[in-house]
């Protein structure tokens, strides 16, 4: 019988040390299945992880695909703490999306300065309004979050197919289910020449910083970490869980919304069936690979965005599937989440009696 | 080979088998057991004859559960050995135990609430094929211990008292040569215990050795015949019970003298602070109990006990008072200083000078995983004005968590350290600190000390004086009534959910408060106890 006892005390260097130990780990399991693959694992691993990044065009990219990504996670990492979670950040994304999107085809001849910013209000209220669905549903009727704003996803994402294919379509664009290119008072400035990385990236390294204010320096971050680690302390002191509910879903919504509308304003520059190649479900891996911690965030997503590229240049280079992306994050996550048991736990074998008569 | 065996030990034995000519039922030599950082049993040594009633006495952290844990089998001794009935045994596992023939009556039940008592004595037992005939065995048992008890009743309609009954049960069953009991009458009336300490003796004069485990030193000078004092996991001394003093005792098991807490001189009480009248509340609990109309006066001054038997109501009386429940329906039933509050949540009642300390002090009265500043912030921040801008002070509130450790004795590195680091008593006395400290005009405390040490509970107890002779209404919910005696002015009894009129404490003998805890005296105070016995005949009769 294997059994899982916990430990007295937990190291608390384990508890930063587990991520890179994780990090490890999918390191050699990755090239152990490269190598099943018929692929040299040192090749593969240096296609996969080194390549992409060994110019500056490649950094920026990393920059690209990490903005959305840390956006979310800094918004999810504020649930988690407070033991909510919102799974069903890719559906407040998408709506975000939606929202912001909207208005740049509404105007889709104005050259107003006003623009963006209207377009950033948008998009965050989008997200903020569908993570409200689920947030109405917990708080009223009970209903488990993870559930509702997970299934809320695909009917966001199938939302945003009707409106491509449909009403929303470009009467311009040969029947393709896209819609009008977004003017350019609706695109994000690009803050480095020559590059995609745009304006967003700046607002990603901003959530940061004003993630890890809220968090350890405000009374509302207090109370959400209070509400999250003893729920009966925050009962006996007044800070409400279903206010900690609603707090939670709607920043996190409204920031998965923001990142959607970056996207579809930034690298996409317009709106199409497909947006996000997950980011709002990679977000959940990255929020813990950071510890919930918004600069461990920042880390979190830059890695997880490794995996990105270098999936993409895995399939053009080495001629593997995209599949290969998914199965990097989730050993990722399994080896995370091993390592995080093990930091709380120490597994024991044999039988109760047999562990007395050697203990 | 028994006759071989008890030569073999002569050796230590001969000295102290003046009383019996056997082998002692249990000796406990040189048990060392060390955990990660702390030296749990260090060289225990001492032995149980048959038949003996014998007293482990010590603090929280002494070493008693340790030591228990080991003799049951839970644990394995570092070094020593314990001897059983004159040879040296590995006691290997609880089941191993059972088999020799010890019985552990546990502190807290392991009972499933919702299968009958039946049920739940077969689950414990190590073989049970025949459960009609374990129903006759389990009313031998009964019968012949005194310990009534009906096995087809589900456990959760059971008073603790009962509960407890099926504990007992269920080691006699085994016929046990040795049963410990580790704190057996923090849950009982006095009455209970009375019926719980003839059954003991009972017990004793038929051969079982029996280990008490309590720091009730009353009780235990009343049952036991011999005692071993831990202290910081040694054995510190031995005593006959019946020959010292409560007082005596207590001093063996912390190492110095006690003093009795100041109560300064007689107190004058002002105007009633905290007011409840007619508190009806459904508990929000699957087995909780609903309270029904409580009515309560506490005055600037007063120090007023809520006595009562776990589970009676208590829990939620504090839930009620502190704002964890309200009742928007009668917000006139809770006033704080004259004015309704029912409604309130606890913020806005903190907010009127109210405090509260729960009974349990991990995850309720404070965070465990959080650090002693934070956990001051906690309950402190708007009183103390610990935050601005919704943004926490960091200066202010480090140093209200400093002066909290200082002012109260918290031994602890610093306000950085968790608060789940600190021992029991040392964090009862921040989080006491921590209430006290933003000088409350009405503090409602729940079980002051429970699990703390008596150094600490001595600290608590005189903290909780000097805050009612400075003009607060202070209400202590405890079930240990020698608390009570000791600081309270006046007291009143929960059962079954009702409460008792306030009586002053100089005019209420223990026996009286008994009765009323164990719900069998009218709680209203007006019917007269003649007319109690004629109904309780006549349902006798219809049955």
């Amino acid at each position: 019988m294997v059994r899982l006892e916990p430990r007295r005390q937990h190291s608390q260097a384990m508890v930063y040390l587990s991520p890179v130990l994780a990090i490890l780990m999918t390191l050699v399991v990755g090239g152990i299945i490269f190598a099943f693959l018929g692929k040299n694992p040192f090749d593969a691993l240096y296609t996969f992880f080194i390549l992409p990044i060994n110019n500056s065009y490649g950094i920026s990219e990393l920059f690209v695909k990490a903005t959305p990504l840390v956006i979310i996670a800094v918004g999810l990492a504020m649930g988690f703490r407070a033991n909510v979670w919102n799974i069903g950040a890719e559906g407040q994304l998408t709506m975000g999306a939606i929202f912001g999107g909207g208005l740049a085809l509404y105007f889709h001849d104005s050259e107003s300065i006003l623009l963006m910013p209207a377009m950033f209000v948008l998009g965050a209220l989008g997200g903020a309004f569908w993570a409200a669905i689920p947030a109405l549903l917990r708080t009223k009727f009970n209903a488990n979050e993870i559930l509702t704003s997970l299934m809320l996803t695909y009917v966001a994402t199938l939302f945003l197919s009707f409106l491509v294919h449909g009403p929303w379509r470009n009467p311009e664009g040969f029947n393709f289910p896209e819609s009008r290119p977004f003017p350019d008072a609706g695109l994000l400035p690009i803050i480095f020449e020559g590059s995609r990385v745009h304006l967003g990236t700046a607002v990603a390294v901003f959530v940061v910083i004003a993630g890890w204010l809220l968090l350890s320096k405000s009374v509302i971050g207090f109370q959400l970490r209070v509400v999250g680690k003893a729920p009966q302390a925050a009962r006996h002191v007044g800070f409400r869980q279903k206010r900690m509910v609603w707090f939670t879903l709607l920043l996190g919504g409204a920031l998965a919304g923001l990142a959607g509308l970056f996207e579809v304003s930034g690298p996409i520059g317009q709106l199409q069936p497909s947006i996000s190649p997950g980011y709002g479900f990679t977000a959940i891996i990255v929020a813990f690979l950071g510890r919930l911690h918004p600069v461990g965030i920042l880390f979190g997503g830059l890695i997880m965005a490794l995996t990105y590229l270098g999936g993409e240049l895995a399939q053009i280079t080495l001629g593997l599937p995209n599949a290969v992306t998914g199965l990097f994050q989730g050993i990722l996550l399994f080896f995370l989440l091993a390592c995080d048991v093990l930091t709380k736990y120490r597994i024991r074998f044999g039988t109760i009696a047999a562990k007395g008569r050697t203990a | 080979m028994g006759v071989a065996t008890v030569t073999s030990t002569t050796g230590e034995a001969g000295a102290n088998t003046v009383k019996g000519a056997g082998p002692a039922q249990l000796e406990v030599r040189g048990v060392t057991k060390a955990f990660p950082g702390c030296l749990a049993n260090d060289d225990i040594s001492f032995r149980i004859e048959p038949g003996e009633i014998h007293a482990l006495l010590g603090e929280n952290g002494a070493g008693k559960s340790t030591l228990v844990k080991i003799i049951y089998g839970v644990l394995q001794a570092d070094e020593g050995e314990l001897i059983w009935e004159g040879k040296p045994v590995t006691i290997a596992s609880p089941h191993d135990a059972r088999e020799m023939g010890i019985g552990l009556v546990f502190q807290h039940f392991s009972l499933f609430e919702t299968m009958t008592v039946l049920e739940n004595i077969a689950l414990a037992m190590n073989d049970v094929r025949d459960m009609d005939a374990l129903r006759k065995q389990v009313l031998e048992v009964e019968k012949t211990y005194g310990l009534p008890l009906d096995p087809d009743r589900h456990v959760y309609t059971l008073s603790v008292g009962e509960r407890q009954r099926i504990e007992i049960v269920r080691c006699l069953l085994q016929n046990p040569k040795l049963l410990i009991l580790d704190e057996p009458t923090s849950v009982l009336t006095p009455q209970e215990v009375e019926k719980l300490f003839e059954t003991l003796r009972r017990l004793a004069d038929e051969g079982c050795a029996i280990l008490y485990i309590s720091h009730k030193l009353h009780e235990v000078k009343a049952l036991c015949q011999k005692a071993t004092v831990l202290r910081g996991g040694k054995v510190v001394g031995g005593c006959d019970p019946r020959e010292e003093t409560a007082k005596s005792m207590a001093e063996m098991m912390i190492g110095q003298k006690l003093t009795a807490p100041d109560r300064g001189e007689a107190r004058q009480f002002g105007d009633v602070r905290l007011a409840v009248s007619n508190l009806s509340l459904e508990s929000d609990e699957q087995f909780g109990t609903d309270l029904k109309g409580i009515n309560l006066e506490v005055r600037g001054g007063e120090i007023m006990g809520v006595a009562g038997v776990a589970g009676n109501g208590q829990n939620e009386l504090f839930r009620a008072l502190a704002g964890e429940t309200e009742q928007e329906a009668a917000p006139d039933s809770i006033k704080i200083d004259g004015k309704a509050v029912a409604h309130f949540g606890p913020r806005r009642r903190r907010r009127l000078g109210a405090t509260f300390v729960p009974e349990e002090r991990n995850g309720h009265g404070a965070v465990p995983d959080m650090s002693l500043s934070e956990n001051g912030f906690l309950t402190a921040f708007r009183r103390m004005a610990l935050s601005a801008r919704g943004l926490i002070r960091e200066v202010p509130t480090k140093s209200f968590a400093d002066n909290i450790i200082k002012t109260f004795d918290v031994r602890t590195t610093g306000s950085g350290a968790e608060a789940g680091s600190l021992s029991g008593g040392n964090l009862q006395k921040f989080i006491v600190g921590r209430e006290i400290l933003q000088d409350p005009g009405v503090l409602v405390i729940s079980q002051p000390t429970w699990g703390v040490d008596a150094g600490a509970a001595s600290a608590i107890h005189q903290a909780l004086l000097d805050l009612a002779a400075k003009g607060t209404a202070v209400l202590v919910i405890s079930q240990d009534l020698d608390e009570i005696y000791a600081i309270c002015d006046s007291v009143v009894v929960m059962a079954e959910g009702k409460m008792s009129k306030p009586r002053p404490m100089a005019d209420v003998s223990i026996e009286e408060i008994g009765l009323l805890m164990g719900g069998l005296h009218d709680l209203e105070g007006q019917e007269n106890p003649a007319h109690d016995t004629q109904v309780e005949g006549g349902r006798l009769g219809q049955a």
